[in-house]
C-alpha cells in the first residue's frame, strides 16, 4: 500500500502556497497533518501530482480564546486544543468534542483545517462548528473570503473550497458562560468514526426555559447540519426528561441516515434519538462555567 | 529528495522519494527496522515513533516532513545498551509475545509518560487503545506501563 | 545426578524478550540481501469469471520492472496445493492452483506477479495490466440451494465439495424416546486470525540451492511440497524461520505465494522479497469460522442429554486449503464438548463459495460448535425449568469415565477420546472465582438503562496434535547445551519453555541452554507448531532426547574421569567422578543425542468460562463487566506464558463474538478490507478478564504429563457471551442465534422483542 508518486513542495508563505496550487490546475493537494490524506494515498483513492506542505507557512497555528470567541489557526492540532487551558475555559463544548477524535497519535498531527477541508460527515469538529455557527477564513488566488459553516459543507467529503483556496482559520462565536452543553457520540470502539453524534448547546432564561437551542448531528447523515425542527421544539420549554425525549424523536425522524456495513439506517436513527436524549439530559444537569 | 533530521539524537540524512513514509525511510534507507509496519493506513500503531517529543504514526507521515525534526525510535530507548525501565517492565509483566506490536506500544507509552508522568490509568488505557495487539490481550501491557510510571515521575520530580 | 531443578512450573522471564524489546527482532520484512528485487501481486478484483487474456505489455515497459509472471510463464501444468492435514482424496479437484489459470474464483486470487527494483515500482506497475475477464455470477451464500446458480468447478457437479459425518451411538432411537427435543439454527460469521505482522517471503537461489526466509509453522512440510513443485530435491532447499509476528493458525501453511516467490526469483536470477500489505492480507490470508448449523438436542425430562444431531454448512471459500478440512472435522467430532452424550450425528457439508479460501484459526471449528451447543443447552435448560449450571453439572463427563470416546468422523476414520480430567473441578472453581451466586442476582434485570446477564460454558481443547516431533541436544564447546527442536516459534515463547524443560531434564542451569528451532537445516525432519502441540510434542521430544543425552554425557565423562558411567555426578555445572576429580561440560563437547516423541492420541485440556455483561437498552452495546476463565492443562511449564496465551485467546474470542466480521456483498466483493472496517479489540474494549490455571490431572500419554494450552481461551467465548446476552434480554424474549453480537444486531433483537410484546401483551414475560 505504497502511495502513488507525487512531487512535494514546502512553501514558506501563504502566497507561495497559493501560487503552487493555482499552477497545478487542480492536481495539487495541501498536506498539513496528513492524517486523512495519507490513508487515501495508501489505498490509491487519490493521486495528486503535487503535495503542498503548509507546515512552514507562518501564523497558521495560533489559538485565541476569550470572552469574544475562539479563533483557531488552520494548523492547530487536536492535542493543541486538548492541552489549551484557555479553550477548556472559553469553549468547553469544543474541548470536550476533541477528546473523541481518533487516537492519541493522530491527535498529535491532525489539524482543524484538515478536518474542515476533508469534510468527513462523522468529524467531531464539524458538529461543533455547525452547532455554533462557525466562520471559516480562507485565502486563495482571488484573495481572502469568509465562509459560513453551512455554506462550506456540500456533501460527504465535499466542500465549496476552490482548488487553490487554503483555510487560514476558523472562528467560533462568543461562548456564554451560563450556557448548557453536551457532546455525545457513539462508535463501535473508542476512537472509531462515530456512527452518530450530537453537539448540543442552549441558553436558558430566568425561569430555565430554553433559548437559542442548537443541536447538530454528525455521523448519521451525509453532511453535519442542525436539527432545526428539534431546536424549534425545545425553544421556550424547560428541558426536562419528557421534553428531551420528544425533541429526540423529532430530531431523529427528520434525518435521512445512510446505511452501511456498520449500521443500517434505522439503527442510526434510533441511535441518534438516544444520543439527543442523553445529551439534553447531560446539558440540563451541567453546571455553568464559574458556578 | 533530501531530508535531514535527528534520529535518536544523531543527525542523519536520507534521500527518500517524496511519497516515502517516515516508517519506510527509517526501515529501508536508515536500516532502523525496530519500527514495524502493520497496516500502512494509520490504525494499528505498530509504526509509532516520537517526532519532536510527540507520539505519531510514522506511516502517516512523509519522510520529507521530518526534515529538521527530532525523531526517536525504539532503538533509542535502551540506556547504554541496557533495557530501559519501561522495557524491563514489559519483560517482567510478560507484556509481549510475538513482539511485533511492541515497539509501537513502547514509544507511545514513553511519549505519553514523558509528557504526562502523572497520567491516571484511565488516561493511559485511553492512549494505548490506539495501538493494536493480537497476542497479549493488553492487560499485561497496561500493568507494565503502570509499573514503569514511577520512574518517569521520579525523573520529572527531580527536574529543576 | 543430585540437583533437582524446577524450571518447569516457574515464571521464568523469556529469553526472546530482550532482542524484541530492543527493536532487534528479525522479522522477514527486516531482512534484505545483496541484489534483492521486490514482488507485487496482481490479484483478481472479480469474484468469479473466465480469465481469457492477460496483456502485460505495458507492465513490462515500466522502467524498473524486471519480470512479469503469469500462468503462461509457469508452464502448461499449474501446480496445485494439496491438503497437509486431514486429507481426503475427493478434495483434489478443489485444490488451489498457485496462480489463476483460465478462471478466477475469488477476489484476491493471484493472477500475476511483477518483479521490480522497488516495492513502490512493483505496485505502480500493477495498474498497467489489461485483463480480459468474462464475469460469472458469484456464489456468496453457503446454503446448498445456491449451488444451482453457478457451479464453479466444472469437473464436479456440485458446490458441495465434501461431506463429513460424525457418528456415535444411534441418534434416531434416542430422539424417538426423548421427553424433550429442540432444534435451532445458528450462525457464526466469517472472521479470522489477523496477526499483527502480515506474511512475507525472501527467496534466494545460489546455483541450484534455494533458501527461503519467512517460513513458519510447518517449514519441513513447506520444503517437501516446494521441492515437488519446483522439481528439486528437498536437500537443495532450506526454509529459515524468522521472528514471527503471530500465527494463530493462518501463517505458515503453503500458500500460492510460497511457490510464486521462489519461482520468480529463479526466473529473474536475483533474490526476491515479497511483503504482504494489510489490504492484501485481509483478502488473501486464510479466512475462517463461517458456519451455519441446525442443531437438535434430545433430553430426558430431568435434563440428562440423550442425543445431539445436526447439519452444518461450512463456507470454505473458493478452494480447499492445506488444513481446511480440520475445522469441519472438529465440528463433526467435538459438538458434545466435555459432556456425556452417547448418541451423536453431525452432517457437515464443505460448501465452496467465491470468497477467500478458509483455513484453521485458533480453536478451528471448536469455537463455532461450542457456540451452537452452549446456546442450545441454555435454551433446553430454560425450557425444562432446570438451572443452567445444574444442567451442565449433571451432563459433564466424570473422571471415572476417562478415557471418554468422541464421535468418529468419516470418511477420515478420525477417532479421539478425552484423555483425563475432572471437568467438574474447573466448573466449581469458575463459579467460585466469578462469584456466581452474587452475580446472578442482577441477571435479567434492567439497572440504570442496562440489561444485565450472566452465563457460563464448559469446553474441551484438543492439543498435542501428532504425529510426532524431533529434537536433538548437543554439548557445545562453550559448555552450553544446544537444543534443536522441530517445533516453530509463533510468539508463544518456545525458546523459553523448551529451555525450561531441557534444564529440568538435564538438571542444568537455565542459562546453559540455547534453543534453536524450526529451520530445516538444523534437523533432518521436523513437524512444527499447530494444534497446540509444542509443549506436548516438542517438549516431550526434548525430554526424551535429554534422557538420552544424560546417558551419553555420563559415558563420555566416565571415559575422561576414569570411572564407570553410573559413578558420574553433576555438581554445579561440572561433571564429577568418584575420586572428586571433575571436568567442565565443554570438555565433552560434541556429545549429542536425538529423541522424538510421537503419538496419535490427542490431549484434552478443559475448562469453564463465565461472563457478566450489560446491554445498553437503547444502543444495544454489550459491555463485558467481568470475564473469568478457569482451565486445567495437565502440567504448566511457564505460568506467565500460559496466562498470556489465555488472556490473548479470550480477547480474540471476544473480538469474534462482538466486533470482527469479514463482510461480502452479493457480487463477492470484500467490504471490510481495512482496519477501519474490520474491527479488532483494543485495550479499552475488554479490560475485565481474569484467568486461572489448574494442573490437577496430568496427561496420561506423554512423559511431561502436559496438555496443549494455546487455544482453550478462545473456544467457549462465543457461547458464553451469547448466552449472557440472551439471559440479559430474556424479559424481551430475545434469542441471539448469530454472531457477532454487534450493537445494531442486539438492538434489533430488543426491538423485535419489544414489538412482539406490544402485539401480544398477554404472552410478554
Amino acid at each position: 500500500m505504497k502511495a502513488p508518486p507525487f512531487d512535494y513542495a514546502c512553501p514558506r508563505s501563504l502566497s507561495e502556497a497559493i501560487g503552487l496550487l493555482a499552477a497545478a490546475n487542480g492536481e495539487a493537494r495541501i498536506i498539513a497533518g496528513g492524517q486523512s490524506l495519507l490513508p487515501l494515498l495508501a489505498f490509491r483513492l487519490a493521486s495528486p501530482s503535487l503535495l503542498v506542505d503548509i507546515r512552514k507557512v507562518p501564523d497558521l497555528r495560533a489559538i485565541r480564546a476569550g470572552y469574544d470567541g475562539v479563533v483557531l489557526g488552520a494548523r492547530v492540532t487536536w492535542s493543541d486544543i486538548e492541552s489549551s487551558a484557555d479553550i477548556k475555559r472559553w469553549h468547553p463544548l469544543l474541548h470536550s468534542a476533541v477528546a473523541h477524535v481518533a487516537h492519541y497519535q493522530i491527535r498529535n498531527r491532525g489539524t482543524v483545517g484538515g478536518s474542515l477541508a476533508h469534510a468527513d460527515p462523522a468529524a467531531e469538529l464539524l458538529g461543533v462548528a455547525v452547532a455554533c455557527g462557525a466562520e471559516i477564513e480562507t485565502s486563495g488566488s482571488s484573495g481572502r473570503r469568509l465562509i459560513k459553516m453551512d455554506d462550506l459543507l456540500l456533501d460527504a467529503l465535499s466542500t465549496c473550497l476552490g482548488p487553490d483556496e487554503i483555510i487560514v482559520s476558523v472562528a467560533l462565536p462568543p461562548w456564554l458562560p451560563e450556557r448548557r452543553w453536551a457532546f455525545e457520540e457513539f462508535s463501535r470502539r473508542a476512537g472509531d468514526f462515530a456512527l452518530a453524534g450530537v453537539a448540543i448547546h442552549y441558553d436558558v432564561d430566568e425561569v430555565d426555559r430554553v433559548r437559542d437551542a442548537r443541536i447538530a448531528v454528525i455521523g448519521a447523515c451525509n453532511r453535519p447540519h442542525r436539527l432545526r425542527e428539534a431546536e424549534a421544539f425545545l425553544n421556550g420549554k424547560v428541558a426536562g426528561a419528557q421534553v428531551a425525549a420528544e425533541a429526540a424523536k423529532i430530531g431523529s425522524n427528520v434525518i435521512e441516515p445512510p446505511s452501511d456495513i456498520h449500521a443500517p439506517a434505522e439503527y442510526r436513527r434510533a441511535l441518534l434519538a438516544a444520543l439527543i436524549e442523553r445529551g439534553l439530559s447531560q446539558a440540563a444537569t451541567r453546571l455553568p462555567l464559574g458556578a | 529528495m533530501r531530508t535531514t533530521f535527528n534520529l535518536n539524537r544523531k543527525s542523519v540524512e536520507a534521500e527518500p522519494e517524496p511519497r516515502t513514509t517516515l516508517a519506510d525511510c527509517l526501515r529501508d534507507e536508515l536500516r532502523h527496522t525496530g519500527t514495524h509496519i502493520g497496516c500502512e493506513h494509520g490504525v494499528c500503531g505498530a509504526c509509532t515513533v516520537l517526532v519532536d517529543g510527540a507520539a505519531v504514526r510514522s506511516c502517516l507521515m512523509l519522510a520529507v516532513q521530518a526534515d529538521g525534526c527530532d525523531v526517536e525510535t525504539v532503538e533509542g530507548l535502551a540506556e547504554n545498551g541496557a533495557l530501559s525501565v519501561l522495557q524491563k517492565a514489559f519483560r517482567k509483566h510478560h507484556a509481549l509475545q510475538c513482539g511485533f506490536c511492541t515497539p509501537g506500544f513502547l514509544m507511545t507509552a514513553h511519549g505519553l509518560l514523558l509528557r504526562e508522568p502523572f497520567a491516571g490509568p484511565d488516561r493511559i488505557r485511553d492512549v494505548l487503545a490506539g495501538s493494536l495487539c493480537r497476542c497479549t490481550g493488553y492487560i499485561p501491557i497496561l500493568e507494565a506501563v503502570l509499573d514503569a510510571q514511577q520512574a518517569y515521575q521520579q525523573t520529572r520530580k527531580s527536574m529543576p | 545426578m543430585m540437583q533437582s531443578n524446577s524450571y518447569i512450573g516457574s515464571e521464568v522471564e523469556r529469553v526472546e524478550d530482550a532482542r524484541l524489546l530492543l527493536g532487534q527482532g528479525n522479522f522477514v520484512g527486516d531482512l534484505s540481501c545483496e541484489g534483492v528485487l521486490h514482488a507485487a501481486i496482481l490479484r483478481s478484483s472479480v469474484a468469479h469469471g473466465y480469465l481469457k487474456a492477460i496483456d502485460c505489455s505495458a507492465v513490462r515497459a515500466c522502467p524498473g520492472v524486471r519480470v512479469v509472471v503469469t500462468a503462461a510463464e509457469i508452464g502448461p501444468t499449474i501446480p496445485t496445493v494439496p491438503l497437509r492435514q486431514d486429507p481426503i482424496p475427493t478434495t483434489a479437484p478443489y485444490e488451489q492452483p498457485v496462480i489463476a489459470n483460465g478462471k478466477v474464483r475469488y477476489v484476491g486470487e493471484p493472477i500475476a506477479v511483477v518483479i521490480a527494483d522497488t516495492a513502490q515500482i512493483a505496485e505502480d506497475a500493477l495498474e498497467f495490466f489489461k485483463l480480459d475477464i468474462d464475469p460469472l455470477p458469484a456464489v456468496v451464500g453457503a446454503e446448498p440451494q445456491h449451488a444451482a446458480s453457478a457451479l464453479f468447478f466444472e469437473t464436479t457437479n456440485s458446490n458441495v465439495s465434501v461431506r463429513l459425518e460424525g457418528v456415535k451411538g444411534k441418534v434416531s432411537d434416542a430422539f424417538a424416546r426423548a421427553d424433550y427435543r429442540r432444534r435451532e439454527r445458528f450462525t457464526v460469521q466469517r472472521h479470522t486470525a489477523i496477526p499483527m505482522e502480515t506474511r512475507g517471503l525472501l527467496a534466494r537461489w545460489e546455483g541450484d540451492k534455494l533458501t527461503v526466509w519467512g517460513g513458519a509453522k510447518v517449514p519441513f512440510a513447506i520444503r517437501r511440497l516446494l521441492a515437488r513443485h519446483l522439481n528439486r530435491s528437498e536437500q537443495d532447499i532450506t526454509i529459515i524461520e524468522s521472528d514471527i509476528g503471530g500465527g494463530f493458525g493462518v501463517r505458515g501453511e503453503y500458500y500460492p505465494e510460497d511457490f510464486l516467490v521462489p519461482f520468480c526469483a529463479r526466473m529473474v536470477g536475483r533474490p526476491v522479497k515479497w511483503i504482504e500489505d494489510r489490504r492484501e492480507h485481509l483478502l488473501a490470508t486464510a479466512h475462517a469460522r463461517e458456519v451455519e448449523c441446525e442443531l437438535e438436542i434430545a433430553c430426558r425430562s430431568d435434563g440428562v442429554i440423550l442425543a445431539l444431531r445436526g447439519i452444518a454448512d461450512v463456507d470454505m471459500g473458493a478452494y480447499i486449503r492445506t488444513n481446511a478440512v480440520t475445522p469441519p472435522r472438529n465440528i463433526a467430532q467435538v459438538v458434545s464438548g466435555p459432556y456425556r452424550v452417547s448418541n451423536v450425528h453431525m452432517d457437515v457439508a464443505l460448501v465452496m463459495t467465491n470468497k477467500t479460501p478458509v483455513g484453521t484459526y485458533r480453536g478451528p471449528g471448536r469455537f463455532e460448535v461450542d457456540f451452537f451447543r452452549e446456546r442450545l443447552f441454555d435454551m433446553a435448560a430454560a425450557d425444562l425449568g432446570i438451572d443452567r449450571v445444574q444442567f451442565r453439572r449433571i451432563n459433564l463427563v466424570s473422571s471415572a469415565e476417562m478415557p471418554y470416546p468422541l464421535p468418529t468422523v468419516m470418511p477420515l476414520h478420525s477417532e479421539s477420546e478425552c484423555d483425563s480430567g475432572d471437568y467438574s473441578r474447573t466448573l466449581e472453581r469458575c463459579l467460585s472465582e466469578f462469584d456466581w451466586p452474587t452475580k446472578t442476582k442482577s441477571d435479567g434485570k434492567l439497572i440504570e438503562g442496562e440489561y444485565h446477564g450472566v452465563a457460563l460454558g464448559c469446553y474441551i481443547e484438543s492439543g498435542g496434535s501428532g504425529p510426532q516431533e524431533n529434537a536433538r541436544l548437543a554439548i557445545e564447546v562453550d559448555g552450553t547445551v544446544s537444543v534443536v527442536v522441530g517445533s516453530t516459534a509463533v510468539g508463544q515463547g518456545l525458546e523459553t519453555t523448551m529451555a525450561q524443560i531441557a534444564a529440568d531434564a538435564l538438571e542444568l542451569p537455565f542459562e546453559k541452554i540455547r534453543v534453536f528451532h524450526g529451520s530445516t537445516n538444523l534437523l533432518r525432519q521436523g513437524f512444527g507448531t499447530y494444534g497446540s502441540r509444542s509443549i506436548v510434542m516438542g517438549g516431550s521430544a526434548v525430554w526424551t532426547a535429554a534422557a538420552e543425552l544424560k546417558k551419553a554425557m555420563a559415558a563420555a565423562a566416565a571415559r575422561k574421569l576414569g570411572c564407570s558411567p553410573s559413578e558420574v555426578r553433576l555438581l554445579e555445572g561440572r561433571l564429577v567422578g568418584l575420586k572428586g576429580q571433575s571436568i567442565e561440560l565443554g570438555e565433552i563437547a560434541g556429545v549429542a543425542a536425538e529423541g522424538s516423541f510421537g503419538s496419535d492420541k490427542r490431549t484434552y485440556s478443559y475448562g469453564t468460562h463465565a461472563a457478566h455483561v450489560s446491554v445498553d437498552s437503547k444502543t444495544g452495546r454489550v459491555r463485558v463487566l467481568d470475564y473469568v476463565a478457569v482451565e486445567d492443562v495437565g502440567r504448566i511449564v511457564n505460568p506467565a506464558g500460559l496466562h498470556g496465551q489465555t488472556i490473548g485467546a479470550i480477547v480474540q474470542g471476544l473480538g469474534g463474538s462482538l466486533l470482527e466480521h469479514l463482510i461480502y456483498d452479493e457480487s463477492g466483493q470484500l467490504l471490510t478490507a481495512s482496519f477501519a472496517d474490520y474491527l479488532l479489540p483494543t485495550m479499552s474494549d475488554f479490560p475485565n478478564i481474569r484467568a486461572f490455571a489448574m494442573q490437577e490431572h496430568r496427561a496420561p500419554n506423554n512423559p511431561l504429563g502436559a496438555k496443549g494450552g494455546g487455544e482453550g481461551g478462545i473456544i467457549p467465548v462465543g457461547g458464553v457471551i451469547a448466552n449472557a446476552v440472551a439471559s440479559a434480554l430474556r424479559s424481551l424474549g430475545a434469542q441471539p442465534v448469530a454472531l457477532p453480537l454487534s450493537p445494531p444486531r442486539v438492538w434489533k433483537l430488543m426491538e423485535d422483542g419489544r414489538s412482539a410484546s406490544a402485539r401480544s401483551p398477554a404472552t410478554a414475560q
